[in-house]
């Protein structure tokens, strides 16, 4: 008798962890990044005894806006396989385009089109390669690397200084909630997260891009339109790198064509801690929202901790390669499940 | 008659200089269920994809309904009505089964995605098929057999006029392909049309009204199945006398059964797949293996070339205890495997017929120990002969192939390396009927050669022809093994297919 009734709710516990399992295994590395940032708030707050305050947290946020505007580009062209690594260039090019233009007095109205053009032009063209040129997208996007780093360096060779109120404006207005605080720019990059979120989630498109991942050749038999969602990931990316610097102008209050020398690499350790498979299929934009949040905080760790920088990258690359470990036994797992 | 939905005049398609298809016509009726047979190479799968708009026609018509169409794209094939499932199941297994059915087709509300009529639609199309499972779940955790029920579930939930099933039951056990028949002559009664492609002619006979016969890209007939002989169909396939190409009549070992096991293994198991499985190889004999697919047969070969780590039980070699550890130290000992993965595990369809038939025995030799270019030549076209790949190119990617020939090839790569066992798992699946005699005779004429082959397949009168006994394999153990004139077709299906509790 007893053991019945111990058993039955087991069992339905079981059977819903199963189902949950079938219908959400991929979110599993997630959901372990979203463990992984609480762990690090709560170590942070027992070791710091001041860090989970409101300012501090507001901060995360704000200094790394263009981070999470990067990832958000970076997981779309993930999902689909492809990988992009010319968005800290493109940051960089239009963020020194950004202040050049400022600088000889076009209006923010102009400017700001402009450079979000300019960064999906280089989106468009890497997209371009990779589709219609069968161009490795490694490749094809460290040309796009050097193209656009190329180019912030025919802009500029120094840093130009931004006095243009509205582009100022992004950064330097505070809209305070008690202690907590945010900027349009960190209002801007939650919603590029937000917007980015619900495309892949609830369009035609969104959903092509998961297909594309998940095997190109069948979803080209689905009918799908296979090289429409290549490209255009890539001028997603593109846009999303013109966005960041833009915000990242805005932040420095100058543009400078050496920003961004390896943030690409950044982009995709907070997108893969996030849960993004490289190999494309499974991804969220709400795990790599986690992946950046996870990156600023031990950032932000390091720098309480007034240790060296370098200890920033060691334990990034400690925290990847763990991830990768995790990723690689989840499909080995499902494998042998078939 | 009444108007065919499909009609196909002088279809022709070129790839380079040959032509895949050379003015076929074909013709489909509502409501019919019409079997494309030929070899492999036949044209089959060209005329399948001119239908299905995955290439275009070089020359001649495709009308539906009567009206002269051109799919520039699958999609286009799809707006008209006509689906289509393949041999390899082409869905995506990183998303759910319910998208999956109804990707490129989703439900929208207000230009987005509801998911929850989705859900409810691929519920429907499912129960249709009697298949119970979460449409949320993601396909990938799913078995394969399911995968294809769902391909099929994908292709009749929009309104399919003409729905094409490309092998659709080679990786589906008995219960599953009745169960696919059942849903077959249902959509039948509701007067879609559907090509049925398979090699498995029981099949063929079972559900099909009409066949047509392609040779060589070329339209041999088109026959009422109900008058249409067998033999006459595999003639019309082959092209040439069919009494040609009846397997050989099975070898009769010696009675002298005194002849140690070459192989044998002593209570093998290997994780949930296979347990305590006794299985004893005999130089000169071929080993038939029954059973269904899931039933260990794969686990059980695997287990024996050192696939596998063994996780309990013993092998033991000529007497000796061995630890086949890895396929190296098993190829070492003479014992050799071939996969029933032939596309994925077996062909480098990219490197030429010659560097796949010399891979295996220079990887044994080793780097340092390479093969002279002229040696390897002399040595791959000794097997091209001798098994009669075809064509006799050496350089050719081994990937352009026909399926028969691909084993052939692989085949080669195994005696290359002069083994004393010899596994083959499936070697005859998804080749035509030509090839599968071939091989089968192949084989024969090896053990009378001294090897001891296992040869595993899910054709039950296949493996009754070609083994001299015949082990029965069921849910992971050995149920029996029996010499084969003991068997007939009819007795060893009633074993296979013996519920658990006996």
């Amino acid at each position: 008798m007893s053991t019945t009734t111990v058993t039955a709710p087991r069992a339905r516990l079981a059977s819903y962890s199963r189902t949950f399992l079938d219908r959400h295994s991929s979110m599993m590395p997630t959901f372990a990044a979203l463990l992984i940032f609480i762990a690090l708030l709560i170590g942070a707050e027992m070791h710091f005894g001041n860090f989970l305050t409101p300012l501090n947290m507001s901060a995360l946020l704000l200094n790394y806006a263009y981070l999470l505007i990067l990832a958000v580009g970076m997981t779309f062209v993930i999902i689909t396989g492809g990988i992009d690594l010319s968005v800290g260039s493109v940051m960089a090019f239009t963020g020194i385009s950004c202040a050049k233009l400022l600088g000889e007095g076009y209006s923010a109205a102009v400017v700001i089109p402009a450079i979000l053009l300019g960064g999906a032009a280089i989106g468009l063209l890497i997209g371009v390669l990779v589709q219609y040129f069968d161009v490795q997208p490694f490749i094809a996007s460290l040309a796009g690397l050097f193209l656009a780093r190329g180019l912030a360096f025919v802009v500029s060779l120094s840093s130009i200084r931004v006095e243009n109120e509205s582009v100022l404006w992004l950064q330097t207005t505070r809209w305070r909630f008690g202690e907590w605080y945010i900027t349009p720019t960190g209002i801007l990059a939650l919603s590029v997260a937000a917007i980015g979120a619900f495309v892949l989630a609830f369009t035609r498109f969104g959903r092509t891009v998961y297909a594309v991942g998940g095997n190109e050749q069948s979803a080209r038999l689905m009918g799908l339109n296979v090289a429409r969602t290549k490209v255009l990931v890539y001028v997603i990316s593109g846009v999303c790198g013109g966005l960041a610097g833009l915000v990242l102008t805005a932040y420095s209050g100058a543009g400078y064509p050496r920003n961004g020398i390896g943030t690409e690499l950044d982009v995709i350790a907070a997108v893969v801690i996030g849960g993004t498979l490289l190999t494309g299929g499974t991804g969220y934009v709400l795990g790599s929202v986690i992946g950046v949040l996870v990156f600023a905080t031990i950032n932000t760790i390091i720098a309480y901790e007034g240790a060296e920088q370098a200890w920033t990258r060691i334990i990034i690359g400690l925290m990847l390669l763990m991830f990768i470990v995790v990723q690689r036994v989840i499909v080995v797992r499902s494998e042998r499940r078939r | 008659m009444e108007r065919p939905i499909l009609e196909l005049t002088g279809a022709t398609v070129y790839f380079g200089a040959d032509a895949a298809l050379d003015g076929v016509d074909f013709r489909l009726f509502p409501g019919e269920v019409h079997s494309l047979m030929g070899e492999n190479g036949a044209g089959k799968s060209t005329l399948i994809k001119a239908i299905t708009g995955a290439l275009q026609l070089t020359s001649g018509e495709l009308r539906i309904d009567g009206e002269v169409m051109h799919f520039g794209s699958p999609h286009d094939a799809q707006e008209a009505g006509v689906r289509a499932v393949y041999q390899e199941i082409d869905l995506l297994p990183n998303i759910s089964v319910a998208e999956n059915i109804s990707l490129g087709t989703e439900p929208r509300r207000f230009g987005l995605i509801d998911w929850k009529e989705m859900r409810e639609r691929a519920h429907a199309v499912l129960a249709d098929l009697g298949l119970d499972i979460d449409p949320a779940s993601i396909l990938g955790r799913h078995s394969l057999a399911v995968q294809q029920l769902v391909a099929i579930a994908r292709a009749i939930s929009t309104e399919a006029r003409v729905l094409v099933l490309d092998e659709p039951t080679s990786s589906l056990d008995l219960d599953e392909c009745a169960e696919l028949f059942r849903v077959i002559r249902d959509l039948k009664e509701r007067g879609v049309a559907i090509i049925f492609v398979s090699h498995f002619l029981d099949q063929v006979y079972e559900i099909c009204d009409r066949v047509t016969v392609l040779r060589d890209g070329k339209l041999v007939g088109e026959y009422l199945t109900r008058e249409f002989l067998r033999i006459d169909l595999v003639q019309a396939m082959l092209g040439r006398s069919a009494e040609s190409l009846r397997a050989r009549p099975r070898l009769h070992l010696a009675d002298e059964r005194s002849t140690e096991p070459f192989l044998s293994a002593r209570a093998v198991s290997v994780g949930s797949g296979i347990n305590d499985a006794d299985v004893d190889m005999i130089e000169g004999e071929v080993l038939g293996v029954a059973g269904l697919l899931g039933s260990g047969r794969t686990e059980l070969a695997r287990a024996l070339t050192g696939i596998d780590k063994l996780d309990g039980g013993i092998i033991r070699i000529q007497g000796t205890d061995e630890s086949l550890g890895n396929p190296r130290s098993a190829i070492s000992l003479g014992v050799v495997y071939s996969s029933e993965n032939r596309r994925t595990e077996g062909i480098l369809s990219e490197l030429s017929v010659q560097e796949n038939i010399t891979l295996a025995l220079q990887a044994e030799r080793g780097v340092f120990r390479r093969i002279r270019p002229a040696r390897q030549r002399e040595l791959a076209m000794s097997w091209v002969d001798a098994l009669d790949i075809r064509p006799p190119d050496l350089d050719r990617p081994a990937g352009t192939l026909s399926g028969g020939n691909q084993q052939k090839v692989l085949l080669a790569r195994l005696l290359a390396l002069s083994p004393r066992v010899l596994v083959l798992d499936e070697p005859t699946r998804g080749i035509d009927v030509g090839a599968k005699v071939e091989v089968q005779n192949l084989v024969g004429e090896l053990a009378d050669n001294g090897l001891s082959v296992m040869f595993i397949s899910a054709e039950l009168e296949e493996v009754l022809r070609v083994g001299n006994r015949v082990l029965i394999v069921q849910d992971g153990r050995i149920l029996d093994t029996v010499p084969s004139e003991d068997l007939t077709a009819d007795s060893l299906t009633a074993l296979v297919a013996r519920p658990e509790a006996v």
